[in-house]
């Protein structure tokens, strides 16, 4: 019996971001790392093209995470005390291609670091590994938008992605990533209008989308992660369908939202009904990423070096068209 | 093609006597136009009737039960491909893998591990739900053995493997009452499995490579007789197997296509239990049905997996609620802060894992705000000073500690002059958001 194989015509694709510059480009980074220009949900490769595979970033500090399991930190050892050192053993240890450093110490509340001083941070890791950069703010509005121009600025043609830009603080961010050529994260809170209100207002500053990274707001595995599924997928319809302000590629957290929750962080002595620690750990960070590469997700920042590892394993199996052998 | 809820009642009684559970004929009908339910629900449906709805008076994927009792397991009738277009109705069974070829210490040790690996979340009990026993001893007579063990063992429904009827014969011999799942019927040797699948009443899966010839040997096994299928594509590699998946539920749903509209199985293969798990969650996410988990997945895998599950199956129009009452974070006493918020679960989780982060030990008081979250509830009139106020009553708020101090969501900030008037405490505007609460909790404590 002849089966009818359905194949669905999509008439959009998703539009291609290059993360990073390299010498020719005028940056400094040793590769490039272009994600999107997807004319297919994921890995359905008898109906569309997937010409970038999704990537991963591992994510550091600029300073020691307080609230960060031993488990966690096991994987880095002293390296947490200093980004350099940190950023040196994610590239040349852990065979990172991206890395995803977080501005944790500007925090208003917590050390209140000045901008220049973050700035300093950005020009540091960037000398010391040549690996395309997103950089994160402290999430305060008001000192992002202080923090924001200074990074930009130290970053100038390396093409990094600098983020997060919300409803609120989206301007001042927009303007310093146009000046400087950089990618902007534009975020909403689990909301597709709002997401596409977000690109819209962005690229109505004059920023093309193919600088922009969308940042569906993810959520944690067992903690609202169908929420932030759902609105992935409906986002990756709508590009598919012809909607140029869904179309930018998406960006996930898994590793912040895995290890925020007892089922990654409790020991086996405290939890002796869910198991090994290690292997349940890196499963909820890994069995999240899938979940949200299924959904659409492009670029995925991980905390654990091992849930990055098996992903890349993962992702490449999914890549070959006709699949790999388990 | 299929037919309309008119077309539908025209061929129906329309007597309205309700025996189908539905109010009217005419609701009947629309039911039945989604792909809801079964024409055989109507006890005085014509022949002609009967007829002429076809493939109309079907949902498209068949609901399949493995097992029997409390344990039952219901898969397929899915009616959409993605969770956000209705919802996605029947979990895909977890099936744990033992073989009859290990000594019986080894399989109840892993009986026990799975015996003791249960506990609720949101309300819900997640736990592995079947026991795949799979036949590679030489000894004759050990599956039945094997299968025996795990019955006496765990009320979880069976999954009974062999390449060989006859050896899955000796064994529902022994277990054949609870109804397990039987493999595989091929198109080698259909015809010895379709007459167990009768005698016992089991479910049959159905095993080929690719979808021509499983569609062809599902439609020669139902043709047969035999009803409750379970679809096994025998992909190659994990892209092929969504490939399959995607395949087969767009066919069964967009076409009507018969021969597939089954619910899967699939085997997640051997080898290695990161790639196991990812490989098991794909199929999760998209589509799977019965999923074969490999011997080497251990609790500590499955943990995530469970989870996902039943993050994919959740209602997307009927968010998870948390009972409404007083909830400790931490071990806190009668001088712990009280923080107030809602039933929606996220909410709940979201604000219980920011006070955990605060180190500080607290009360949550959950308010019933039916499943919304803050600004939602207090939008619809949900969450208002009276219903704190009446929620501190109900659970008697004011025995549990010595002071008499709440803690309100920043967004509400509104209700704290009439909260405080009503119950005498004192009402602390909290940050609006969630992340917030552990500089706010540290900093409250500090001064």
């Amino acid at each position: 019996m002849g089966v009818e194989l359905q194949r669905e015509k999509w008439v959009g694709r998703v539009t291609p971001v290059t993360l990073g510059a390299t010498a020719a480009e005028g940056g400094t980074r040793g590769h490039t790392i272009t994600v999107g220009g997807e004319t297919t949900l994921p890995f359905l490769h008898f109906e569309g093209q997937m010409p970038h595979a999704p990537v991963t970033a591992l994510e550091i500090w600029d300073m020691p995470p307080a609230d960060w399991p031993p488990l966690l930190l096991d994987a880095f050892g002293d390296a947490v005390q200093d980004p350099v050192s940190w950023a040196k053993k994610c590239v040349d240890e852990y065979g990172a291609r991206l890395l995803c450093l977080r501005l944790a110490s500007t925090a208003p509340d917590g050390q209140n670091a000045p901008p220049e001083a973050a700035a300093d941070t950005v020009r540091a890791v960037l000398k010391a590994v040549d690996v395309p950069l997103i950089v994160l703010g402290c999430g305060d509005f008001d000192k992002d938008n202080q923090v924001f121009p200074k990074v930009s600025d130290a970053a100038a043609g390396e093409r990094v992605a600098i983020g997060i830009a919300e409803q609120n603080n989206y301007k001042s961010l927009v303007a310093s990533c146009m000046m400087n050529n950089h990618v902007i994260l534009s975020q909403a809170p689990i909301d597709i209008n709002i997401q596409k209100q977000m690109n819209i207002l962005i690229t109505e500053m004059g920023m093309p989308p193919e600088r922009i990274l969308m940042d569906p707001t993810t959520g944690g595995l067992g903690y609202g992660l169908e929420y932030c599924y759902s609105i992935m997928e409906r986002i990756r319809l709508g590009a598919l369908q012809g909607d140029k302000m869904l179309a930018m590629p998406l960006i996930v957290f898994p590793g912040q939202e895995s290890w925020r929750f007892k089922e990654a962080k409790e020991p086996e002595s405290a939890a002796p009904q869910w198991g090994e620690q290690y292997t349940r750990a890196i499963s909820w960070e890994l069995t999240t990423a899938v979940a949200l590469l299924q959904a659409g997700a492009d670029v995925l920042v991980f905390r654990h070096p091992e849930a990055r590892r098996q992903t890349e394993r993962y992702i490449e199996a999914m890549m070959a068209p006709a699949g790999v052998e388990a | 093609m299929a037919l309309t809820g008119l077309e539908i009642y025209k061929l129906l009684p329309k007597k309205n006597c309700r025996e189908c559970g539905s109010p009217t004929c005419l609701a009947f009908a629309m039911q039945l136009a989604q792909g809801k339910g079964s024409l055989d629900a109507c006890p005085y449906v014509s022949e002609e009737a009967k007829e002429k709805l076809g493939a109309a008076s079907q949902p498209p994927i068949r609901l399949v039960t493995i097992g029997t009792g409390e344990h039952a397991l219901q898969v397929g009738d899915e009616t959409v491909l993605f969770r956000h277009d209705k919802t996605f109705f029947h979990q895909p069974p977890l099936a744990v893998t033992v073989y009859d070829d290990w000594e019986d210490a080894r399989i109840q040790a892993r009986l026990a591990e799975l015996k003791a690996f249960s506990w609720e979340r949101v309300g819900l009990v997640l736990r592995v739900d079947m026991v795949a026993v799979v036949h590679r001893a030489e000894e004759p007579g050990r599956l039945a053995a094997a299968a025996q063990m795990v019955q006496a063992a765990l009320p979880y429904p069976l999954y009974l493997e062999s390449a060989e009827a006859g050896a899955v014969e000796a064994a529902l011999q022994a277990v054949g009452a609870g109804k397990p799942l039987i493999a595989a019927a091929t198109p080698e040797n259909w015809q010895a499995w379709v007459e167990l699948a009768k005698k016992y009443g089991c479910p049959l899966v159905v095993s080929a490579e690719g979808l021509d010839a499983l569609a062809e040997l599902a439609e020669k096994v139902a043709a047969a007789g035999v009803k409750d299928l379970v679809l096994d594509s025998r992909p190659a590699t994990l892209v092929q197997a969504l490939t399959d998946q995607t395949q087969i539920r767009r066919l069964a749903i967009r076409k009507k296509f018969r021969p597939l509209g089954y619910p899967t199985l699939v085997r997640v293969p051997q080898g290695d239990a990161w790639q196991a798990t990812a490989y098991a969650a794909t199929l999760i996410a998209k589509y799977g049905g019965v999923l074969l988990l490999p011997a080497e997945v251990g609790i500590p895998n499955v943990l995530p997996l469970v989870t996902l599950r039943q993050n994919i199956y959740t209602d997307p129009q009927k968010p998870i609620q948390v009972q409404p009452g007083i909830y400790p974070v931490g071990e806190p006493g009668p001088d712990a802060p009280v923080l107030v918020t809602t039933n929606f679960s996220l909410t709940y989780f979201t604000v219980m894992s920011d006070v955990e982060a605060s180190k500080i030990p607290a009360y949550m008081l959950i308010c019933d705000t039916d499943g919304t979250s803050v600004l939602t509830a207090w939008a619809a009139g949900k969450f208002s000073a009276e219903s704190i106020a009446e929620t501190m009553d109900k659970f008697k708020l004011a025995e549990k500690v010595n002071h008499r101090r709440l803690i309100l969501p920043g967004f509400v900030a509104v209700l704290s002059g009439k909260l405080q008037s009503l119950t005498n405490w004192e009402v602390v505007v909290g940050p609006r958001e969630s992340a917030g609460l552990p500089n706010f909790l540290r900093a409250r404590l500090s001064a």
